[in-house]
C-alpha cells in the first residue's frame, strides 16, 4: 500500500486498468447516461446565449436615435449606441493612418460630411509616395536602432512597394499600428490592475484563460452583431486575441520586481505613480517587452482571419488568391505579413530600449536631424513624383505608386516549384497517405469514439487527482463534464482525436530538433528565427498544397497542425535547455560527465518544467490548428463553429462550441501547469 | 412586433419609390457593397459599384465572410448583397429574412446550377456518366484512403446543404460517402490535384463558375427536381437539386430610402449567365485585378447597363 501511495505511475496505471474495464463494460446500446449523456434541458443552452446577446443589443435599455438625413426616429439600444460609438472611434484611428500612407477622403468626411467630398474634389488626403514611406522607415530604423536595423526596415517596404503589394500592406499596416498599442495599453493597464488588486486578478485570471485558448472564429458573429462589420471589427476581434499574453506577461513582470528595488524607490520618496512607471515598469520591462513581441505576432496572425469579418489588407488578399489557387502569389503575401511582423517588432524593441541622453544639449538642427532630414526626402520625392506624372501624364508613375500588376513577382517560379513537387510526389506519397488513414488514423479515431462519458469523466478525474488533489480532479472534471452536458460529445472527441495524434508527432519532431540545435548557440539563434517566422506565417498559405498531396482528409489537416505546433514545442526545448544555470554544468564537468550524460543527466531533467510548459503550448495551439483545419474539412467541433455561422442562434452556438474547445485546452492546461509547478519546485528553479 | 414593422415600413416603402417618380436625390454616403471571396462576386461588387458611382453615388467595399454577411445588411452596416445563392446560401438568406431588416430584390436572368460535377476526363474512366446510376456503378473509382471502400462525394462546407446531400445518398441508396470540404479553395486543390494524376473525382460544383471555361465538365443527372421532393421539404428525397435555381439580390430595409435611384437601379441590374461567365474570365484566364476587370466590363457593355438607369 505504502508503495502505491509513492509511487505515482503505479497509480496511473491502476486508473488506466479500471478505465479500460470500464470502456469494454459500458455497452453503447444499453448504456444510457455512462456511454453518452441523454438530452437535457441543458442542451438549450446556446440557445439562452444567443437571446441573452440578442437582447443585449436589441432590447435592453431602448433609446432613440434621430437620422438627420432620413428625417426618421428610429429605435436603437444604449448597447448599440456605445458599441457603435467604439467602432467610430476605431474606424477613424485606421483610417486616418491608412489615408495618411495611401490617400483618401473618409478622415475629412468625419470632420465634414459625404455631401461636402462630393462637392470639393480636393478635400482629400494625398497618399505619400512610396519612396518617402521607405525613406521614413530606414531613418526610424537608424534613429532607433543604428544601421542594421535601418537597412531591414528599409529594404522590407522598399520589397513590398516592389513586389506590387503596397495597397494592401498598408491597409495592413495601418490596422496594426491601432490594435497594437491599443492591446499594448489595454494589457498594461488590466495587468497593473490586476497587479495591484488581487480580487480583480481572481476575476480576470478565468477570463484570460477562456479569451486564449478559445478558437476566434466562434466568436466571429457575437463581433459582428455587436461592432458591425468592416475594419473596426477585425480589430475588436483582433484587440481580444491579442490582449491577454500582453496581461499575463505585465502580470508576471511585476511580481518578479524584488522587494529591495521597490524599497529602494520608497526611500527616495516616490508617490505610488511614480513608484508605478518610474520604478515597477521600468524594471519588470524584459516581461513586458516579451508582452510586445507577443501582441505584434498575434496581432499580424489574425490578419487573415479578421479578413471574415471586413479588415482589408494582405489576409483578405491572401484568402482571395487561395482560393483561386494561386500559391506563388499566396506566399509573396505571406512574406509581406512576416517582414510587416518582424519589423514592428524589432523597432518597438529598440524604441523601448533606447536610453535617453540628459546630458546631450544639442542645437536645434541636430536635435531635429531625422525629422528635417524626413521632412527632405519628403518633399524631394514629392515633387519628383509631381513632375513625373506632368511629363508622362499617360505612363505608370513608378516613384509614387506601384500597381499590383506592374509589381516585380516570383509567383510562376513558386507555383512551379509547388507544381513540381506535387506531379513528382503524388504516386510516392499515396502509399504513406494510404499507411496512415487505415492503419493508424481510422483506428484511432475509432477507438476515441468508443470512449463512455462515465469511464472518460472517471479517467480525467483519477488524473487531475493524481497530478494535483482534490482540487485539480474537481477543476479538470468539470471542464469535460461541460462539454458532455452539451450535445456534442462526439465531435469533441474528434477533436480530442486529432489533437493527441498532432501533439505526440509535433512534441517528438520539436523536442529533437530543440535539443539538437541547442548543441550550438548559432543553431540555436536560427532556429528561434525560424520559429518566429513560421508562427507569424499564416498556415492559410500551407494548406492548399498540403490538399494537393493528401487529398481532403484527416491527414492533410493532421500535417497543417503538425507543421505549426511544432514551433512552441522547440522553442521551449530551445530556450529551457539553454537556461540551465552555467554553474550546475560545470559541476557535471567536474564530476567527469561526458556530454551525453551531461545531457541526460543534468540539462534535460532541469529543463523539463520549461519544456514541460512548451508541451503546454503545443497542445494550445493543436487544437487552435484542429479548429482552423475546419477549412480543410474536419468532422470535429471545428466544423461545427463553421456552421454556425449560418444558423439562426449561430452567436449562441459558435460561443457554446468555442467554450467546448476552450475548456479541452484549459484541462490540459491545468493539469500540465500544476505538475510543472511541483517539479520546478522539487528541482529548486522555481 | 419590432420586425413587422420593419417590413410593413420597407414594402411600403418600396412600393412608393417604385411607383412614384423620384423626388429625393440619393445620400451622399457610400453605399457598402461587400465582396467575398470568389471572382465573380468580387468582379461583380466592383461592377455594380460602377454603376453606382455613374450616377455620382459614393461606394465603399468590404471584405465580408459569406454567411455572415446577411446578419451585417440586417443592422445596416453592409448595404447590399448581389449574389445569393439558392442552395448555398438559401438558408443564411432565409434566417436573416425572417429576423427582418433585409429586403429581397429579387433575381437575376442567369438560372444557376449547383449539383455534383466531374471533370470532363472523368467521363471516359467512367463511361455511362452523366447518369447516377452509372456513376454509382462506377463507385469504387471514386475511392480514397477514407472512404471506407465505397465512392467518395466530395460536397462543399457542411453549412452550405450537408443534410440534403447526407439524405439524398441515402434515398437513393448509393455506394457513395460524402466528405465535406472546408472551403471552396479545397474544392479547387483538389480537383487540379486529381487532373494532375488523371484521377476520377466527383465534387459539388456550380454554374456559372470558372470551371465553365476551359475543359469543363458535367453536372450529374439525378432523378429530376419537382417541388418538395426533398427530406427537409416531406419529399422522399429521390431528386437532384432544381436545374434552374436562382440567384438573388438583397438590400439592408433602409436602402430605398437613403438612395432611392441606386436602389431602382439595384432592382433592375439583372446579370445574365454569360455576363457572369465574362467578369470572370477576364479575371481567372485574361489575369485582370477584380478592379480592372469592372472596369473593362463596364466598357465592353454599356448597351446592357445603361439601359438598367
Amino acid at each position: 500500500m505504502h508503495y502505491f501511495t509513492e509511487h505515482k505511475w503505479i497509480q496511473f496505471a491502476a486508473l488506466f486498468a479500471v478505465f479500460f474495464v470500464l470502456v469494454m463494460a459500458i455497452d453503447p446500446a444499453t448504456g444510457g447516461n455512462f456511454w453518452r449523456l441523454q438530452e437535457t434541458s441543458f442542451w438549450l443552452l446556446p440557445d439562452v446565449v444567443n437571446d441573452g446577446l440578442k437582447f443585449l443589443i436589441d432590447d435592453w435599455w431602448v433609446v432613440e436615435t434621430y437620422d438627420a438625413e432620413l428625417d426618421l426616429t428610429e429605435e436603437s439600444t444604449m448597447m448599440k449606441e456605445f458599441t457603435r460609438g467604439l467602432s467610430g472611434v476605431l474606424l477613424f484611428s485606421i483610417n486616418l493612418i491608412r489615408e495618411l500612407l495611401l490617400g483618401g477622403v473618409k478622415t475629412v468626411v468625419a470632420f465634414t460630411s459625404w455631401d461636402f467630398i462630393s462637392e470639393h474634389e480636393w478635400a482629400r488626403i494625398p497618399a505619400l509616395p512610396w519612396p518617402a514611406v521607405a525613406a521614413g522607415t530606414f531613418l526610424l530604423g537608424h534613429y532607433l536602432g543604428g544601421r542594421n536595423l535601418a537597412i531591414l526596415a528599409g529594404t522590407s517596404t522598399i520589397y513590398i512597394a516592389v513586389f506590387g503589394q503596397w495597397t494592401p500592406a498598408m491597409q495592413t499596416l495601418s490596422f496594426v499600428l491601432v490594435t497594437v498599442p491599443l492591446s499594448v495599453f489595454l494589457g498594461l493597464t488590466l495587468g497593473v490592475i490586476a497587479f495591484k488588486n488581487k480580487t480583480f486578478e481572481s476575476i480576470l485570471a478565468p477570463l484570460l484563460n477562456v479569451a486564449q485558448s478559445m478558437p476566434h472564429f466562434s466568436y466571429l458573429i457575437p463581433v459582428v452583431v455587436f461592432f458591425g462589420i468592416g475594419d473596426h471589427a477585425g480589430a475588436v476581434s483582433t484587440i481580444i486575441f491579442a490582449t491577454p499574453p500582453m496581461i499575463r506577461l505585465t502580470i508576471l513582470g511585476l511580481k518578479k520586481v524584488s522587494p529591495e528595488v521597490l524599497e529602494a524607490g520608497m526611500m527616495s520618496g516616490c508617490n505610488p505613480r511614480q513608484l508605478m512607471f518610474r520604478v515597477l515598469i521600468p524594471t519588470a520591462r524584459h516581461d513586458i517587452l516579451i508582452g510586445v513581441n507577443q501582441v505584434i505576432m498575434q496581432c499580424l496572425a489574425m490578419a487573415v482571419i479578421a479578413s471574415f469579418i471586413g479588415a482589408k489588407g494582405l489576409g483578405y488578399d491572401l484568402l482571395v488568391s487561395l482560393n483561386m489557387l494561386k500559391i506563388g502569389q499566396a506566399l509573396e503575401l505571406g512574406v509581406s505579413i512576416v517582414l510587416i511582423a518582424v519589423v514592428l517588432d524589432k523597432l518597438s524593441l529598440a524604441w523601448a530600449n533606447k536610453q535617453v541622453d540628459y546630458f546631450a544639449n544639442l542645437p536645434f538642427h541636430l536635435r531635429n536631424k531625422y525629422s528635417l532630414t524626413f521632412l527632405g526626402i519628403l518633399i524631394f520625392t514629392s515633387v519628383i513624383a509631381y513632375v513625373a506624372s506632368m511629363f508622362f501624364p499617360d505612363k505608370a508613375n513608378y516613384l509614387y505608386f506601384i500597381h499590383e500588376s506592374q509589381g516585380l513577382t516570383t509567383e510562376k517560379f513558386w507555383d512551379f516549384i509547388v507544381d513540381w513537387i506535387i506531379t513528382n510526389t503524388y504516386h510516392s506519397v499515396q502509399s504513406f497517405n494510404f499507411f496512415m488513414t487505415t492503419s493508424i488514423l481510422m483506428p484511432m479515431k475509432e477507438a476515441y469514439l468508443s470512449m463512455p462519458v462515465a469511464a472518460t469523466l472517471l479517467l480525467v478525474a483519477g488524473t487531475g487527482y493524481i497530478v494535483g488533489g482534490l482540487r485539480s480532479a474537481l477543476v479538470v472534471t468539470a471542464f469535460i463534464a461541460f462539454i458532455a452536458l452539451t450535445p456534442w460529445w462526439d465531435r469533441a472527441l474528434i477533436t480530442a482525436y486529432m489533437t493527441t495524434f498532432a501533439v505526440i508527432i509535433s512534441v517528438i519532431i520539436g523536442c529533437s530538433v530543440g535539443i539538437l540545435c541547442s548543441r550550438s548557440p548559432r543553431a540555436t539563434k536560427v532556429i528561434l528565427l525560424v520559429c518566429d517566422t513560421l508562427q507569424t506565417f499564416p498556415s492559410f498559405v500551407y494548406l492548399i498544397p498540403v490538399i494537393m498531396l493528401f487529398g481532403v482528409s484527416d491527414l492533410s489537416v493532421l500535417i497543417a497542425v503538425i507543421v505549426y505546433a511544432t514551433i512552441p514545442a522547440t522553442r521551449y526545448t530551445v530556450e529551457g535547455l539553454s537556461k540551465v544555470p552555467q554553474t550546475l554544468q560545470d559541476a557535471g564537468s567536474m564530476s567527469g560527465v561526458n556530454r551525453t550524460q551531461r545531457l541526460l543527466k543534468i540539462e534535460l531533467p532541469l529543463a523539463f518544467p520549461h519544456i514541460m510548459l512548451g508541451i503546454n503550448q503545443t497542445v494550445i495551439f493543436s487544437l487552435f490548428m484542429v479548429i482552423i483545419g475546419a477549412f480543410i474539412g474536419t468532422d470535429d467541433l471545428g466544423q461545427l463553429i463553421m456552421l454556425s455561422l449560418s444558423e439562426a442562434n449561430g452567436m449562441g452556438q459558435g460561443i457554446v462550441l468555442g467554450l467546448c474547445v476552450a475548456f479541452i485546452g484549459l484541462a490540459v492546461d491545468h493539469l500540465i501547469h500544476t505538475w510543472a509547478e511541483q517539479r520546478k519546485k522539487v528541482l529548486g528553479v522555481a | 412586433m419590432k420586425f413587422l414593422n420593419k417590413l410593413a415600413t420597407a414594402a411600403a416603402v418600396s412600393s412608393l419609390v417604385l411607383g412614384a417618380t423620384l423626388a429625393q436625390a440619393d445620400s451622399k454616403e457610400p453605399i457598402v457593397i461587400p465582396t467575398h471571396n470568389w471572382t465573380s462576386q468580387i468582379t461583380m461588387a466592383y461592377v455594380i459599384g460602377g454603376i453606382f458611382e455613374s450616377i455620382g453615388d459614393n461606394v465603399s467595399y468590404v471584405p465580408a465572410d459569406s454567411q455572415a454577411v446577411y446578419e451585417s445588411i440586417r443592422n445596416g452596416d453592409v448595404t447590399i448583397s448581389h449574389e445569393i445563392w439558392q442552395s448555398t446560401f438559401g438558408k443564411s438568406f432565409n434566417n436573416a429574412l425572417d429576423a427582418g431588416g433585409i429586403i429581397d430584390v429579387g433575381t437575376h436572368a442567369s438560372a444557376t446550377q449547383e449539383e455534383w460535377w466531374y471533370p470532363a476526363y472523368v467521363g471516359e474512366l467512367c463511361p455511362g456518366l452523366p447518369s447516377w446510376e452509372a456513376l454509382n456503378d462506377c463507385a469504387d473509382l471514386f475511392a480514397t484512403a477514407g472512404s471506407g471502400g465505397k465512392g467518395r462525394y466530395l460536397d462543399g462546407p457542411m453549412d452550405w446543404h450537408g443534410q440534403e446531400t447526407l439524405d439524398r445518398i441515402e434515398a437513393l441508396g448509393m455506394n457513395f460517402t460524402a466528405k465535406f470540404a472546408g472551403s471552396s479553395g479545397a474544392l479547387w486543390a483538389e480537383l487540379e490535384s486529381a487532373a494532375k494524376d488523371n484521377r476520377a473525382v466527383v465534387v459539388f460544383n456550380w454554374s456559372p463558375n470558372f470551371t465553365d471555361a476551359g475543359t469543363g465538365g458535367s453536372f450529374v443527372e439525378f432523378p429530376a427536381y419537382s417541388d418538395g421532393c426533398k427530406k427537409a421539404d416531406g419529399g422522399d428525397g429521390k431528386c437532384g437539386s432544381p436545374p434552374a435555381g436562382w440567384l438573388k439580390k438583397a438590400a439592408y430595409y433602409q436602402m430605398p430610402k437613403k438612395w432611392p435611384t441606386a436602389y431602382k437601379i439595384f432592382n433592375n441590374i439583372s446579370f445574365t449567365k454569360s455576363d457572369i461567365g465574362n467578369m470572370a474570365a477576364l479575371v481567372d484566364i485574361d489575369g485582370m485585378s477584380h478592379e480592372e476587370a469592372a472596369v473593362k466590363w463596364l466598357k465592353d457593355n454599356e448597351v446592357t447597363w445603361k439601359a438598367w438607369l
